[in-house]
């Protein structure tokens, strides 16, 4: 196919060809990490207006101005939306899967460079659309991440005309890209691996991302057939989610839910192979349980399918409906003990060495244990009769994402970043980055759960019009406290980032001593990636093999074993 | 500390859903600690020195894998045994609703809740029926029966210090009920994103004594009815 061509054209091309319209699989990688960097700005600065509004809801917001109900709803929908699907997928799926997967089974590119280029491309419009809606007149989407119908289905109810279409368009326009950067994925990881390289020698990254891509896959479907009715129902007169003329705004909530709770996997799978790789390098011994592992994931990642209703145990279905899904919710805990306690079983009698990656993995694993078990009081019907739609609720997602995307993504920056750009970073600040939001992070959420314990709901712009949460009020100024310092905390990242980038020691090939194959090309890597191709003899984490030489072997390193595996 | 935060349950059923909450707390806070601490100790322990080699363990033999597949084992156990205690308390809130000794029709629009009571011949549709905004009132140690539905968009009816929380859905209509242990007035709050007003979309539970239930009833329902 074109691969060859596609390359030729790449290296004979100016600059608009070599790091715009790239085919490029690193490039294209970068891209999309530098859009979900821009969109994480707008996400981020988001929470800083929510929170000031909570905690300080009289006062006008410094740098910014006061905010009104209406913007304060739409301030929530713009951060969900944008923290999950503009940067959490294209950070972690479109950034680390675009960059690592051909470099970790040892191809040259993507199977499909062309789509990949397209896929980031129809990310980017829609990213476009999503920004725009902002300056649409009646003003930006405001029913929520969500988009729970009716309100957000008739212009009456919010009074967001153009702001909601435009949120819809943007939201399918996401989807189309991570349909076409999923389908990439996994014809990759399956077809393009190195001579040597099966299945069960996988990266678990690798794994990770391609788990993801197939969740993604086959959940979508429906919610793209939702957001069309939705679509419809708004500007062609039709009446899906309407209850007047023969709708049903249930059916919204299983259309969305059934892609959005296997949505959690997508983003979550992703940081937990970041962190899976870099616990063995930083450890030196082999991951405990590969296998326990995939075959874990594999059971999540099925369970994620029938799980959908326990975001709507209160909604109204039938209450018969709330033990059965329960039960497979609950049982989801099983695989993902087993991911756990395989991670910690991986420190035993390790060789530890706490740098920067290896403190961002820790720190995923620490907190997402917390967002794991919080999980059961939602999964249980009967106290998510009072934990649903509280501030326990946003407690808990932000314990299971923020591990993964920023815990994961960070250790995954600071592992893979002299691959990337040919130089280190500064361990001091990273080490200042990774505490300083540790503690930031754990001193915003906590005090989150004991809202929702007290029975606050979220979404809620004010807390005082109500007398029984004025006394919660306190706890959402610690909150805030927190999350200002936890922005602020971003601040020594930023510098190690722009000045290691041009004045870190240069890095070697492979820095971290580390096995696979992404650390036996050059740092950055050339183009193409691997000449000759790479011949993989052994699995990805063979540290401190007893008797050998060193304490890391690379997966293409060719020892007596592996020459007779392979028959020389 | 935190058992201090819950308002005060004053429902037949707040006390179930309670203890499944406490149940749950004490299994994952057991496995929280444990976690937490072997991640900790291990991080601090295991920290390389001079030139210690780690241990070479796959984790791939059975012996090897026992180590984390009985705790995981461990953890399905007590997901079955949560899975259970919460079917009971579900079933009593959400299952069949006993016998009802009161009833009222609950329509939540943006952003009111508005209760309608039946009339003296018990019919909650005639044109002699009172309605209250905002204001629930009912007797104590009655079971009563709440039909709720919405003219516009989702709403959640959420009363903390009863445990009971229940979406409003336009089209449907909707049963819930609860019977209330002790006389007061309670916040009802709305707890599914309604639009502009949503936070402001307040209202109460006023809990009487039967006396002054029935004094309340003759004032607000009984002369209103008969006088239209």
């Amino acid at each position: 196919m074109n691969v060859k061509s596609a390359e030729h054209d790449e290296h004979a091309a100016g600059f608009v060809r070599r790091y715009i319209f790239s085919v490029d699989h690193k490039v294209i990688a970068k891209q999309y990490m530098a859009l979900s960097a821009v969109m994480a700005l707008i996400g981020g600065g988001s929470s800083y207006l929510i929170r000031w509004q909570l905690a300080w809801p009289e006062t006008s917001i410094p740098g910014w101005g006061p905010i009104g109900p209406d913007n304060y709803n739409a301030l929530i929908t713009l951060h969900g939306t944008v923290m999950v699907f503009f940067v959490a997928m294209p950070f972690l799926l479109g950034g680390f899967g675009n960059y690592l997967i051909p470099l970790m089974v040892g191809a040259d590119d993507m199977a499909f460079p062309r789509l990949n280029a397209m896929s980031f491309w129809t990310l980017f419009a829609a990213s476009a659309v999503l920004i725009a809606s902002f300056f649409v007149p009646n003003g930006p989407a405001a029913a929520g991440w969500t988009s729970y119908v009716p309100l957000s289905d008739k212009a009456v109810y919010t009074g967001v005309t153009w702001g909601q279409n435009l949120w819809i368009l943007a939201v399918a326009l996401e989807f189309a890209s991570f349909l076409m950067g999923g389908v990439n994925f996994l014809v990759t990881g399956l077809n393009l691996r190195a001579r040597g390289l099966t299945l069960m020698r996988l990266p678990m990254l690798v794994w990770m991302e391609m788990t993801a891509a197939v969740v993604f896959l086959l959940s979508v479907g429906p919610l793209v057939a939702g957001a069309i009715m939705l679509l419809l129902d708004r500007v062609a007169g039709t009446s899906f989610f309407q209850p007047d003329r023969g709708g049903d705004p249930i059916l919204w909530e299983h259309l969305f839910w059934f892609f959005g709770h296997p949505e959690v996997y997508v983003v979550a799978l992703p940081g937990f192979g970041i962190i899976l790789e870099v616990i063995p390098v930083f450890t030196r011994k082999p991951i405990f349980g590969y296998s326990m592992i995939v075959y874990s994931t594999l059971a999540a990642g099925l369970l994620s399918f029938i799980v959908w209703a326990h975001h709507m145990f209160v909604s109204g279905m039938d209450p018969r409906l709330a033990s059965p899904f329960s039960i497979t919710t609950i049982m989801i805990s099983v695989p993902f003990a087993i991911i756990v306690f395989a991670m910690i079983a991986s420190l035993w009698k390790g060789a530890i060495n706490l740098a920067s990656p290896m403190l961002f993995a820790l720190g995923g694993l620490a907190t997402f244990i917390i967002g794991g078990v919080t999980g059961i009081f939602l999964g249980s019907a009967a106290s998510d009769i009072y934990m649903h739609g509280t501030y326990f609720v946003v407690a808990h997602f932000h314990y299971t994402l923020f591990p993964v995307l920023f815990f994961g993504g960070f250790a995954g920056m600071y592992f893979w970043f002299p691959k990337m750009f040919g130089r280190m970073m500064n361990e001091a600040l990273g080490k200042i980055h990774f505490w300083v939001s540790f503690i930031a992070f754990n001193g915003v959420f906590i005090p989150l759960f004991l809202v929702g314990i007290g029975g606050s709901p979220r979404r809620i712009y004010e807390l005082s019009s109500y007398e029984m949460l004025k006394p919660l009020q306190p706890f959402h100024v610690i909150a805030t406290v927190f999350a200002i310092i936890l922005l602020l905390g971003q601040i020594p990242f930023i510098v190690n980032f722009f000045y290691s980038m041009v004045r870190g020691p240069v890095a070697e090939k492979n820095p971290w001593h580390a096995n696979t194959l992404e650390w036996t090309v050059s740092s950055p890597p050339k183009h193409p990636n691997f000449s000759p191709p790479p011949r993989v003899y052994r699995d990805p984490y063979e540290y401190s093999v007893p008797g050998a030489a060193h304490d890391w072997i690379a997966q293409n390193e060719l020892d007596q074993q592996g020459a007779q595996a392979a028959g020389r | 500390m935190i058992a201090s935060l819950f308002p005060q349950s004053v429902s037949t059923f707040g006390g179930e859903i309670d203890h499944v909450f406490w149940m749950i707390f004490y299994i994952v806070g057991f496995f929280f600690i444990v976690a937490e601490a072997l991640l900790v100790y291990f991080a601090i322990r295991y920290r390389r020195g001079a030139q210690t080699r780690a241990f070479y363990n796959r984790g791939n033999t059975r012996r090897e894998a026992a180590w984390v597949l009985v705790p995981a084992l461990i953890v399905l156990c007590f997901d079955l045994g949560i899975d259970s205690a919460g079917h009971r308390a579900w079933q009593l809130v959400k299952g069949t609703p006993p016998p009802s000794q009161v009833e009222v029709k609950v329509t939540a629009k943006q952003f009111n809740w508005n209760f309608t009571y039946p009339d003296a011949a018990g019919k909650l549709d005639s044109s002699n029926n009172v309605t209250l905004e905002n204001e629930l009132h009912v007797p104590v140690g009655k079971v009563v029966r709440l039909t709720l539905s919405s003219e516009d968009v989702i709403h959640s009816f959420w009363v903390p210090n009863l445990r009971l929380k229940q979406d409003v859905v336009p089209g449907r209509k909707i049963i819930a009920w609860f019977e209330a242990t002790k006389p007061g007035r309670y916040e009802i709050a709305c707890s599914e994103l309604c639009g502009f007003g949503h936070y402001s979309m307040r209202g109460e539970v006023i809990v009487h004594t039967p006396d002054d239930y029935g004094k309340w009833r003759a004032e607000n329902l009984d002369n209103k009815s008969a006088s239209n």
